[in-house]
Parts: C-alpha cells; sequence; structure tokens
C-alpha cells in the first residue's frame, strides 16, 4: 500500500522510517475502523434523543438589506411547529450577537440588517425535521435592499456603503492593517537588485466542505440546569468555554460532546448561530433541539477560506540567487471577522511567506476588509494562512524561474535553506526548527525521474503537445502554540493530556483534542504504547467528550501530533518516572541500578531481575508498601506548553498534461515527499497526504465560492461547488524524509496539512510550465479548461 | 401511505409520507444510522444503498418508490457477523478516514465486484466517481476494494492482513 520507493543509496538509507518498530510507532491498522465499516460511527446526525425535536433556520435571500418587518405568525399556526425565534426576540435576551474567534462580533439571528446571502434571520423548531422546513416557508420577512460590496478592491472606496454600521462609529469597511519584515531593508534590497519580477496572483475563495454538514443536538435538563451539547466541534472545550462566556452558563454545567466527526478541515473550528440557536431552543423548550445544515447551508453561510488578493515581488542576481520578498495583500473577511487565528497574529501565520529559502530582506503588508459574504476566513486544512503564504512564494519562485530562463528544480536547490542554518531565524522572524530540503527535494526528483520527465517534455513539445512539471518546496509552522504569544480569546494554545495505568496493566489515555478522521484513537495509544511499553491494542483513547477530557484548545492547524502528541508522551514519561520508583522497590535495587526496556525495568548488570509495567501497574493499586513517600495509583496528566512551533516541510512534483483544444487540465502524476520529523504511523501519514494532495488539485483546478455582482453565491451546491472525484486525482506516489523537531518530545511535527499547503503551487506551477510555448507565466486558480484556455490566449482575467 | 420493503433481508411495513425519502426512511424511520447523507443535489454519494443489487442514491429516491423493492444497506454488508471482503479490504488498506464516505463507498464497491470480480484501476475509480470522499483522496478506497477483489478470488494478497491494534 505503500509507495515510498526502495531506499537506494547509503544516504537514503538513513530515511527509513520506524516501521518496524515493535511495539508503539509504527504501521497499524486504525482501532477506529471496526465500527466504522459496520456502519456504527456515531456521527451528529445519529444523535436520536427521546422527544428530541428538529430546529431549521430561515435565511437571507440578499447579501445586503435593512429588515423592515417579520411575520412569523403563519409559522407558528403550523400544527407540528414549537417554537419561531427571531433576531429581535433574541435581543431581548441579549443573545442577538456573539462574539467571533477574532474578537468580533456576528450575528446570531439579525436584527437590523442582513450582511451576506444566507445569513441567519429566524428560526423554526418543529416536531420532524421535513415540518420545521415548511414552517420556515411560512415566515414573512420584508426587506429594503442596500447596496452590497462585493468586490474587496473597492470596499474601501468613499462612497463604499457600511456593512458594519453595527458596530460603534464604524465609518468605513476596514478591518486592519498589518505589517511583518523590515520594510526599509526590504526596498533597499529590491532597490540594488539586478533582477526584480512581480506578480498578481487570487487565492480565490474556497470552502472546507467535509462530508457531513455542521449541527448541533442541545440538551438542556432544567432540573439540574445542565446543558449537554452534542456538536461538530474541532474544539469542544474551547467552545465550552465560549457558551459559558456568550450564555452566561456556568461552564461546570456544560458538557459539549463531539462525537464522530465526518471530516473538518477547519469548517468545524467555529461556533456558528445554528449551535447557539439550537441551545436557545432546547432552554426553551425544555426539549433535546438538533439542528442540522443542507449542504447549501454548509457552503454559503459557515466560514470559507482564502479570498486573498496578492501582490508579489521577488529580488535576485541575475545568477539566481534569491534576496528578497516584498507582499502587498487584501484580505476579504466578509461580513464578520470570524477568522481563526492566534489573537497576535491577525494575518494567521501569513509571516512564513519567507518560504524554504535564504533571504536577505522580506515585508509583507495586508489590509483586510468586510464584504457582504459570508463570515470566516478560517483555516481550509491551511494552518492559518500558510496555504496562502506557500502558494505566493513558490509561485514567485517560477515566475523568477521563468524571467531568469533557469530550470525552476536548480533555482530552488541555489536557494533553499541547508542543515546546518538550523534553527534558522526566518526575516519575519519565525524559527525554523529542522530541515533538509536538498535532500528531501532529491528524494522527490529521485522518484519522479525528473530529467527524464524533462525529456519526455521536450519530445511532446517537438510534438504540439502539452505537459507540465511543477514543483513547490514549502515549509509550514504548526502546532500552535507557545502560550506567551499565542491564544485564541485569550484561551492559551496549550493542551492537556491524562493517562490511567489500571491494575491489570491495561491504560486509557484522555485527551482534550479529538479526531475527525486522523486516527487518534490509535496513533495516541501508538505514543503511549511507545513510550510504556504497553501494547496500543490495550489502550483506549477517550476524546471528544469536555466531561471526561482534560482541558486543550482542539484539533486544527496540524496541531494534535505537536501539541497534544507531545502531552502524551510527558504524560507517559510522568508515569514511566513512577513505574521505576515502584519498580526499585519491587527489585529492592535503587532507581539508578535500573534499566528501561521498553514495556520493563531490569536490574542493571542482571537481565533475569526485572519487572513488567503490568506487574509494576499491579503493584501500584495493589496491597503492601510502595517506597517511602509514593501514593498509589498510577495516574499522571500533563498540560503541554509548547516552546516553538514546528516545521514540517516537503517536495513536490506534480505532472499534467493540458489539452490544446480544450485547456482540460489532467494530473497524470503526483509526487509528494514529506518531512514530519518523527514518523508515528506511516499509514495514516500517507492517508494524510493522500487527502490533502486531493484538495490541492481540486483548489487548483476546479473549487472556487464565487458571486455575481449582487452578493448571490454562485456556489451553493456541490453541483455547482466542484470537488475532486476518484476520476479527477492520479494514484499519488508519497516518499519521506525524517529531520526530527528537536524541542518535540518524540520529534514529530505533525503532518495533516502539509499537502493542502504545498500542494496547489505544485499544480498551478505544473499547468503554467505546460503553456510555456505560449509565453504565460501566471494564470489564477481555479485552472478550470476556460481559464487555461484563455490564458492561451492571452485573455485570462483573475477569478476576484 | 403504507411501504413495504425488505431491508436487509427483512421485511419491513411503515406508515409514511408520500415524500419521505428513502436515505431519512433508513435512517429516521428504521434507525439505519450507517447510510448517510451529505448533499442536497445528489453529488456526493454518501447514501448510497443497493436496491435489488444496484447502487443507488437512497436521497434521490423516495421510500415509496422502493416499495415492494430489496434495499441492503452498509448494516447488512457482513454475512452472519463475518465481514464482506470489502470491509475487510477498507481496514486493511486504509481506505477510510473519517468514515463519512465510506458505507456509500463500499455498498458500491459490493455492487461493482458482484458484476465485474476483476475490476481494474480505472474500473474502480469510474464506479465510485459519483461519490466523493474528502480525506482519503481515493488511492487507498481504490487499493481496499482491489485487496477485496484479490481476497474473494483466493488470490492471496500481497499484503499480510494486519490486526487491528497491533503494530506490526
Ligand atoms: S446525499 Fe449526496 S448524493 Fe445522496
Ligand atoms: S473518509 Fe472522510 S469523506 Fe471519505
Amino acid at each position: 500500500m505503500t509507495t515510498v520507493a526502495e531506499p537506494q543509496t547509503a544516504r537514503e538509507t538513513a530515511f527509513v522510517d520506524n516501521d518496524l518498530h515493535p511495539v508503539g510507532h509504527g504501521r497499524m491498522l486504525r482501532k477506529e475502523d471496526p465500527r466504522f465499516v459496520r456502519g456504527r460511527g456515531h456521527y451528529l446526525d445519529d444523535v436520536q434523543l427521546p422527544g428530541m425535536l428538529h430546529l431549521a433556520i430561515l435565511r437571507s435571500p440578499l447579501a445586503h438589506a435593512r429588515i423592515t418587518s417579520i411575520d412569523i405568525t403563519a409559522a407558528q399556526a403550523h400544527p407540528k411547529v414549537k417554537l419561531v425565534v427571531t433576531g429581535a426576540m433574541l435581543a431581548e435576551k441579549n443573545l442577538a450577537w456573539m462574539p467571533t474567534l477574532s474578537n468580533d462580533v456576528q450575528a446570531v439571528l439579525a436584527t437590523d440588517k442582513v450582511r451576506f446571502q444566507g445569513q441567519e434571520v429566524a428560526f423554526v423548531v418543529a416536531e420532524d425535521r421535513y415540518a420545521a422546513r415548511d414552517a420556515l416557508e411560512l415566515i414573512d420577512v420584508t426587506y429594503e435592499e442596500l447596496r452590497p460590496v462585493i468586490d474587496a478592491r473597492h470596499a474601501l472606496d468613499p462612497d463604499a456603503p457600511v456593512i458594519r454600521d453595527d458596530l460603534k462609529d464604524k465609518k468605513d469597511n476596514h478591518i486592519f492593517d498589518w505589517e511583518t519584515g523590515d520594510k526599509d531593508a526590504t526596498e533597499k534590497v529590491f532597490a540594488a537588485a539586478d533582477v526584480v519580477v512581480t506578480q498578481d496572483m487570487a487565492y480565490p475563495r474556497v470552502h472546507p466542505a467535509p462530508m457531513e454538514t455542521c449541527g448541533a443536538v442541545a440538551d438542556f435538563d432544567s432540573v439540574n440546569g445542565k446543558l449537554t451539547l452534542y456538536s461538530t466541534t474541532q474544539a469542544p472545550h474551547a467552545h465550552r468555554t465560549l457558551y459559558a462566556i456568550v450564555a452566561g452558563l456556568p461552564e461546570h454545567k456544560i458538557r459539549v460532546i463531539s462525537p464522530d466527526i465526518g471530516g473538518g478541515f477547519g469548517n468545524k473550528v467555529p461556533i456558528y448561530p445554528g449551535y447557539v440557536c439550537a441551545i436557545v431552543a432546547s432552554l426553551l423548550t425544555d426539549k433535546p433541539v438538533k439542528w442540522m445544515e443542507d449542504r447549501s447551508e454548509n457552503l454559503t453561510s459557515t466560514s470559507f477560506a482564502r479570498d486573498y488578493v496578492m501582490h508579489g515581488e521577488i529580488a535576485a542576481t541575475k545568477d539566481g540567487k534569491i534576496l528578497a520578498i516584498r507582499t502587498h495583500v487584501l484580505a476579504d473577511h466578509g461580513a464578520f471577522n470570524g477568522q481563526a487565528a492566534p489573537v497576535k497574529y491577525p494575518a494567521g501565520f501569513f509571516g512564513v511567506f519567507c518560504g524554504s529559502y535564504d533571504l536577505e530582506a522580506a515585508y509583507a503588508h495586508q489590509t483586510a476588509v468586510y464584504t457582504n459574504k459570508a463570515p470566516g476566513g478560517v483555516a481550509y486544512a491551511c494552518s492559518f494562512r500558510i496555504t496562502e503564504a506557500v502558494y505566493l512564494v513558490e509561485r514567485m519562485v517560477d515566475c523568477l524561474a521563468f524571467e531568469l530562463g533557469v530550470d525552476p528544480v536548480e533555482l530552488r536547490r541555489k536557494n533553499l535553506l541547508r542543515p546546518e542554518q538550523f534553527p534558522y531565524t526566518t526575516k519575519t522572524g519565525w524559527v525554523y526548527d529542522s530541515g533538509d530540503y536538498v535532500a528531501t527535494l532529491d528524494e522527490a526528483l529521485r522518484i519522479a525521474g525528473y530529467d527524464e520527465l524533462r525529456r519526455e517534455q521536450a519530445a511532446k513539445r517537438e510534438r504540439g503537445e502539452l505537459m507540465g512539471i511543477g514543483i513547490s518546496t514549502f515549509t509550514e509552522a504548526v502546532g500552535a502554540g507557545p502560550r506567551k504569544d499565542m491564544d485564541i480569546l485569550g484561551l492559551g494554545m496549550n493542551d492537556g493530556c491524562e493517562l490511567r495505568i489500571h491494575p491489570t496493566g491495561k491504560a486509557t489515555v484522555r485527551l482534550s483534542v479529538q479526531t475527525q478522521g486522523q486516527g487518534h484513537e490509535t496513533t495516541f495509544a501508538q505514543i503511549v504504547g511507545e513510550e510504556l511499553g504497553i501494547p496500543p491494542a490495550d489502550i483506549e483513547v477517550v476524546h471528544g467528550d469536555t466531561d471526561q477530557t482534560p482541558f486543550g484548545l482542539g484539533t486544527y492547524g496540524s496541531r494534535s501530533t505537536p501539541v497534544s502528541g507531545a502531552a502524551a508522551a510527558l504524560v507517559a514519561r510522568k508515569i514511566r518516572d513512577k513505574a521505576r520508583i515502584i519498580a526499585s522497590g519491587m527489585l529492592e535495587v535503587s532507581v539508578a541500578d535500573l534499566e528501561w526496556d521498553k514495556g520493563s525495568f531490569r536490574v542493571a548488570g542482571d537481565p533475569g531481575k526485572a519487572v513488567t509495567i503490568q506487574e509494576i501497574a499491579m503493584r501500584a493499586h495493589g496491597a503492601g508498601d510502595l517506597p517511602e513517600g509514593l501514593e498509589g495509583g498510577l495516574d499522571a496528566e500533563v498540560c503541554y506548553n509548547p516552546s516553538n512551533l514546528t516545521y514540517p516541510n516537503g517536495a513536490y512534483i506534480c505532472v499534467v498534461d493540458v489539452d490544446p483544444g480544450t485547456g482540460k487540465v489532467t494530473v497524470r502524476r503526483f509526487i509528494a515527499v514529506d518531512d514530519c520529523g518523527t514518523r508515528i504511523n506511516p499509514m495514516i501519514i500517507e492517508g494524510q497526504v493522500h487527502g490533502g494532495l486531493a484538495d490541492g488539485i481540486g483548489m487548483a483546478l476546479m473549487e472556487m465560492i464565487s458571486f455575481d455582482e449582487d452578493g448571490n453565491c454562485l456556489s451553493g451546491s456541490l453541483m455547482d461547488y466542484l470537488l475532486p472525484t476518484a476520476l479527477e486525482v492520479p494514484a499519488f506516489e508519497t516518499g519521506f524524509t525524517v529531520t526530527p523537531s528537536p524541542h518535540h518530545p518524540i520529534g514529530a511535527k505533525g503532518v495533516g496539512e502539509s499537502a493542502t499547503v504545498g500542494s496547489p503551487p505544485a499544480v498551478v506551477n505544473a499547468v503554467i510550465d505546460a503553456l510555456r510555448p505560449y509565453g504565460v507565466r501566471h494564470a489564477d486558480m481555479p485552472l478550470t479548461p476556460s481559464r487555461v484556455w484563455e490564458a492561451m490566449q492571452g485573455t485570462v482575467q483573475p477569478p476576484i | 401511505m403504507q411501504v413495504t420493503m425488505t431491508v436487509n433481508g427483512e421485511a419491513v411495513t411503515r406508515e409514511i409520507e408520500g415524500r419521505l425519502l428513502l436515505v431519512h426512511f433508513l435512517r429516521d424511520t428504521l434507525g439505519l444510522t450507517g447510510t448517510h447523507w451529505g448533499c442536497d443535489t445528489s453529488n456526493c454519494g454518501t447514501c448510497v444503498v443497493l436496491m435489488d443489487g444496484e447502487p443507488v442514491k437512497s436521497c434521490t429516491v423516495l421510500a415509496a418508490m422502493a416499495g415492494g423493492h430489496e434495499i441492503r444497506t452498509v448494516e447488512g454488508l457482513a454475512a452472519g457477523g463475518e465481514l464482506d471482503p470489502v470491509q475487510r479490504g477498507f481496514m486493511n488498506c486504509h481506505g477510510l478516514q473519517c468514515g463519512f464516505c465510506t458505507p456509500g463507498m463500499m455498498m458500491t464497491a459490493r455492487a461493482l465486484l458482484d458484476r465485474n470480480p476483476d475490476p481494474t484501476e480505472h474500473e474502480i475509480r469510474e464506479a465510485i466517481s459519483g461519490q466523493i470522499c474528502r480525506c482519503t483522496g481515493y488511492k487507498n478506497i481504490v487499493e481496499s476494494i482491489r485487496w477485496a477483489a484479490a481476497e474473494q478470488a483466493g488470490v492471496r494478497s500481497t499484503l499480510e492482513p494486519m490486526t487491528v491494534g497491533s503494530a506490526s
């Protein structure tokens, strides 16, 4: 099943991963799969509670309008309807607005105006889901239409309508200006450089579109005052705290359960109005209430991603030494600033746009604006805007190669950071932990057979066939993050882990993060298994329930392994330290004389004398004395605060064929070599990479949430928002290098988003390379047949 | 109205609304929640079940239309407690991540192997092309279905089966 090529040189042998480790890390089938293949997963819409009611939301058909009246009497009269609520009714309870993840506010139900098409206006609670939908038709809303702001480029025009007149003294659509790097130093380098290349590019709005849409079941128990909320959340603990703040419910009386989640990709990070509506409905009806959005609600109202208009500049010497990168970005955040990013990072981690290269200077400036579009600006598997940064730098490097007339591989090789430069501080202040970028690139070239591909391409060009080869050598920054720098709404980005070793030596590990398909029930058992020598099959992983797990910020930004994985390793080591003391008592030797041999302590020099971790566990809970001062039991808990982010990286090569008659792009091969540090379960890593590559191909070629000039969303269904199927993606070829993170307890870096981040520029670079005979230097995503065709005619326009 | 059909070998009769979709009949009326729902436009295929052995999107079939037919869902895939080769293939080849598309993918795979026991990679990709998986990038789904084909043909797979929960 793996496509890792056989190692061929002594150097590559060093990259052979830990596939064959006896216990713990290694290729291991997933513990969660037996229930899923039997159809016994338990997703949100599978939650059925006695007496449960169904909630449906009425949404705005207009992008920008004043609500003049809402008549709900007909809906209330529907025989199956229990409750109809409008924004005005929520306002009476002070619940009409809620905070976003970026310290803005967002309407739960519109009170004054609607600010994007699809905005929540009212909700109905009824006996079944069909009746709730029927009753929405009976609500009569009258609107006074306002001019919408759709093009971010015109959001700051003096005559642009003010979208957020709900904010005190707000007179324009400006959200923030942000800059990073040294502007003057960068200007000096640019002024003196031999070569300067500039390129405008857009990263269109896309949507994570997990196969399971978002939803919630709220169950308020009015007797003991406890709210149980099942919801599609990637961050159950953070959500609980926010509900406590918004709804004024005491935090210990809120239990958030994130059941099996049908994919997240960032879509399930924010709190959506629907969740709050379900809570309100349960409070008012004293019944469990389910809200499950449909696909068009998911695509038109929940968090989008990207939507950046970027101007890039790159400076270099004439022989191809890259000197500096500069960029100006216009960011469209929609009607409410709901971006999910650490508070001090309004532009997310876009600051890593220096990429994998050794630069003399760098500078970025960003302006973010409101528009009459769905709010958000969250991750779509992008590690907080790194996808945009990587796309910018990897496209700029290719534009430079184009102008210099050099091979993009050679240009990269000349400029990639060298192993001895790590830890490396970029010109924007990010401290890359480790990497061997050239070795990773070489491994990708070897798997691809790069020289042969270039020969094939040359031969095809002679025949008028269009074949392209695209490269991307990217660096990610994941595992947010150090609490001194990173918090979300004041909550430090740390994660807890609790581990109990039961008397018989079996274990339960409780995580603050939860899985949306990443396989935590398996990999976290492996991490603990590796540290304690307990077979992963004997370790139960508990997650996704705030009543059962320690506090932490959840799963997004590839942070589970870097943050929670570290917590799991450290809590196991804490247990091992205690086990050593117990073992010293059992074996009647000093702790210094004991050696750890994965799963047992042995007396040094007397290998026959040993106790297993299982025997130690029984002693810890059993009768008989323990060493002086030691409590019984074998449990521990930690809260991990990472000292730095981790920096996974990779080298990707995409091979495409373009039909000169139609402009249709076929991705023929995709080679991905990733370095995510220590590899816990290579099977799962490869799966994560495959999924991200399909995402990247989708974004590069197919996906875009677009709007007409009135703000009507043109991509509100899977018929219009095109996701790649099995026919649009090739059989991916993966490889790996391993440079462990020096500061992570097991050296792991996280990999969930690497492929989504790294693949779009490889695909676009490949298409542009294919169009070389037409002299095309750039065309924006999505590279649909018509856009490629226009590029060939020299008439292509930006998509936004 | 009343509808009678066979679901996973058992005859069921229920009083339903004429407009009830088969997917909701299976999930809400019968409690068979292994069949999922993921879109409004018949594009995602998370709802695929077999009707008289052929894959159908149960969001696009009225429960009333299924009257008199045989429906098979993921819950009926394992025969007598023994997992179908397709189910074992998906586990062995890491053909699922979040698992949401998986029941639909497996039902299509079952129907494919029933009429074509030795499909090529392209035939597999075509067969599942009406369905979307957002997690796996399809490669391991294709591998899973090939594994199942080899398994049921009695061809020893090059991949030794692994045990769930034990590292190899
Ligand atoms: S639910 Fe999407 S195709 Fe049936
Ligand atoms: S496994 Fe998640 S959608 Fe296929």
